[in-house]
């Protein structure tokens, strides 16, 4: 199918081409083929069927076109992405909800402010980097950096969930919000999660299902278990989760929660202040 | 006796002194009018793709790959190099050959006539198009080392050649080698990559391995020998990231005769695989374990054994360590090896299909490539991706036969460890 439709403009063979995608429009339903689009013309198409009308907008064979979603400010608009979302997916985004069946690559979630990202498939480093609201949720395993620097101001609370495992430098920098990791669909080998996890944290709050040695924590952290107050805060979130990817939420809860919060408030408060 | 560089011995046990470096800080070298005055800010991508039953791709393959992560880079830079091409001169060095005029063209031949029988030459293939301008005259050669003079400069034929090249990129005024191995060839310029790919005519060529590359100059100026791959004999190397050591690098590089003239760093990342992997023979997972140490801290927590291996290992090579942001491919005849620096500051993802390993820093590439990947991951920060084509010595001539245990007791000098330690 790939091949039928590839692209030789005067015997040169090119990748994405700048042209209008195609578009279906069914009702508040826009459906938007994709297939060797350059990411311009296809976020181009994305932010015309919403402002036609479009309630859900369905991108067909997506592979990794950029910045999908981004810096949409929209409610009730759900966007269906099918394919591997491309990077800086839902950066600055305002509002939608995102559902990719694919795989996500880098920079999911970037300084996105509200909605819902939800991943069927894996993601890539610094998945919701400064991330400030909103959720995402990722079914299998996630990469470097995941949650650096996320932020948490008053009632905008960033969520996000990871169902596999994760590299190192989970958390790290974290100001706020909560970071959930299962460590149950993956393919990862070896441990849940990797070294410097929450280094330099200084606010929210991590779970870990499953344990960690504390040489892979970081020196802001204290290592904790779930109690029953942090459940009755988890529960909702990860009942979400369970039902964006069809999962018991009972096998979820069978294995006890690490939790980690940082231990200072402002680890370096007076790394340079003359005392 | 008349002065002959070529046979003039590398300094080998001392560290060079500030005029041998000359070269380096700009003093001797060349000025290649292709090169741009300024620099943009950003970053790069890259693909590795290689068969490992041996089975040829056209060179399509890694131009659609590429072609898919063109806004990786922006146009300043793009190329490849293919293996397994030129099966009508298998056992011939093909050097291309990147000349700003004819007087350099003059020169770089001299140097072949001098040292070399040249058993074809002729302009390099390529086609008009559009976005693709300012090129230099790009001229390929078939070689094999003079028998006479070979045996007077007591070398191998690889380290002759290397002598050669590093004689023509820092001598040769308006001369650049852009590859020197064996059945295999570099194809670069400034360009976006599917241009390059395009105007190389790389869509005739057969391969089982292929590298390409997306440039996005940071410190550099793009010119024409800067894009990548960087390439030596056989290897070549794309790069995405930035060398901050290649400072030390380059010095300690130049203690072994290298000579680092093209003004980007990952030039330093292709001699060192040289030495390490040709020269000093280390195993390839050895050779990236010193490229990419492990942390102190990591190493700490190794079995004794291994740690020791390591410590060695850190102390012997620590100038060749490669410090910085970086994700790696290595072509070379016979496989391909990917490689991530220790903190994963670059992206790296890799697929296999059937006998077909294929990495890029884009998912993306290998969805547009592979049509139904059996599975696809991220390498783990410091940890080689390598693909062998069966049935070929690896990874260069055959030279390798040391086992990771011998070399580790070489590096140790601890004789036990010759029964237990197993680098992963």
């Amino acid at each position: 199918m790939m091949q039928a439709t590839k692209t030789k403009t005067n015997g040169v063979i090119e990748g994405y081409v700048a042209r209008e995608p195609k578009i279906t429009i069914d009702g508040d339903t826009a459906m938007i083929e994709a297939q060797n689009v350059y990411y311009r013309n296809v976020n181009d198409a994305v932010r015309q069927v919403i402002a036609d009308g479009a309630k859900t907008v369905k991108l067909l064979d997506i592979n990794g076109q950029r910045y999908i979603g981004t810096g949409l400010r929209a409610k009730g608009v759900k966007i269906e992405v099918n394919g591997t979302a491309g990077n800086d997916m839902a950066m600055f985004m305002d509002g939608p909800a995102v559902e990719v069946f694919g795989n996500a690559q880098d920079g999911v979630g970037n300084t996105m402010n509200a909605g819902t990202v939800i991943v069927h498939g894996d993601a890539g480093d610094v998945l919701g980097y400064g991330m400030r609201g909103g959720k995402v949720f990722i079914k299998g395993d996630v990469g470097y950096r995941v949650g650096i620097h996320m932020k948490a101001y008053e009632n905008h609370v960033p969520i996000m969930v990871c169902g596999g495992k994760s590299r190192d430098f989970f958390g790290e920098y974290m100001a706020g919000g909560m970071l959930v990791l299962l460590g149950m669909n993956s393919q990862f080998e070896g441990p849940l999660v990797g070294g410097y996890l929450g280094a330099g944290m200084h606010g929210g709050e991590i779970f870990l299902r499953g344990e960690v040695e504390p040489w892979q924590v970081g020196k802001e952290c204290g290592i904790f278990v779930a109690d029953e107050e942090d459940l009755a805060r988890l529960r909702p979130v990860l009942e979400e989760y369970c039902a964006a990817f069809d999962m018991p939420i009972d096998e979820v809860l069978s294995v006890p929660l690490t939790k980690l919060v940082p231990i200072s408030h402002r680890p370096y408060g007076k790394l340079y202040v003359y005392v | 006796m008349t002065y002959d560089p070529l046979l003039e011995r590398m300094p080998t046990s001392r560290l060079p002194s500030f005029s041998d470096r000359e070269g380096v800080f700009g003093g001797e070298r060349p000025a290649y009018a292709e090169e741009s005055p300024f620099k943009i800010h950003g970053g790069c991508g890259l693909m590795g793709i290689c068969d490992e039953s041996g089975k040829l791709m056209s060179g399509e393959t890694a131009i659609r790959a590429m072609a898919v992560q063109r806004d990786r880079g922006n146009g300043l830079g793009g190329g490849y190099a293919g293996y397994g091409i030129y099966p009508e001169f298998p056992d011939h060095f093909c050097f291309h050959m990147m000349y700003h005029d004819l007087a350099a063209k003059e020169a770089a031949e001299a140097v072949f006539d001098q040292y070399f029988v040249i058993d074809l030459a002729e302009p390099m293939p390529t086609r008009p198009v559009k976005g693709i301008s300012d090129a230099p005259l790009l001229w390929r050669y078939f070689l094999a080392p003079d028998p006479h003079k070979l045996e007077m400069a007591e070398m191998t034929a690889e380290d002759y050649v290397v002598h050669t090249v590093m004689l023509i990129n820092s001598k040769v005024d308006g001369a650049y080698v852009a590859s020197s191995g064996k059945n295999m060839g570099a194809f670069k310029g400034v360009g976006f990559p599917e241009e390059i790919g395009h105007y190389y005519i790389l869509e005739e060529y057969q391969g089982h391995t292929w590298v390409g590359h997306n440039r996005f100059p940071t410190n550099t100026p793009g010119w024409w020998g800067g894009a990548h791959p960087f390439t030596l004999l056989d290897w070549s190397i794309v790069h995405n990231g930035e060398i901050s050591s290649y400072g030390i690098n380059s010095r300690y590089l130049e203690a072994f005769g290298y000579k680092c003239t093209l003004g980007t760093d990952t030039e330093v990342a292709a001699y060192l695989f040289d030495l390490m992997l040709r020269r000093h023979k280390l195993p390839m997972e050895l050779a990236c374990k010193a490229l990419a140490s492990p942390l102190w801290s990591e190493i700490d927590r190794m079995p004794e054994d291994q740690q020791a291996l390591m410590r060695s290992l850190r102390a012997v090579y620590g100038p060749g360590m490669l410090n910085g942001p970086f994700a790696i491919v290595l072509g070379f005849n016979g496989g391909m090896l990917a490689l991530n620096d220790r903190i994963k500051l670059r992206p790296l993802v890799a697929a296999r299909q059937g006998s077909v390993l294929m990495v890029a820093s884009e998912e993306s590439a290998m969805r547009e490539v592979l049509k139904s990947p059996d599975k696809v991951w991220t390498p783990k920060a410091g940890e080689p991706v390598i693909a062998r084509v069966e049935g070929m010595d690896w990874p260069i001539h055959g030279d390798l036969h040391l086992s990771a245990s011998e070399v580790s007791c070489a590096v140790t000098g601890v004789e036990n460890s010759c029964e237990t330690v197993e680098v992963v």
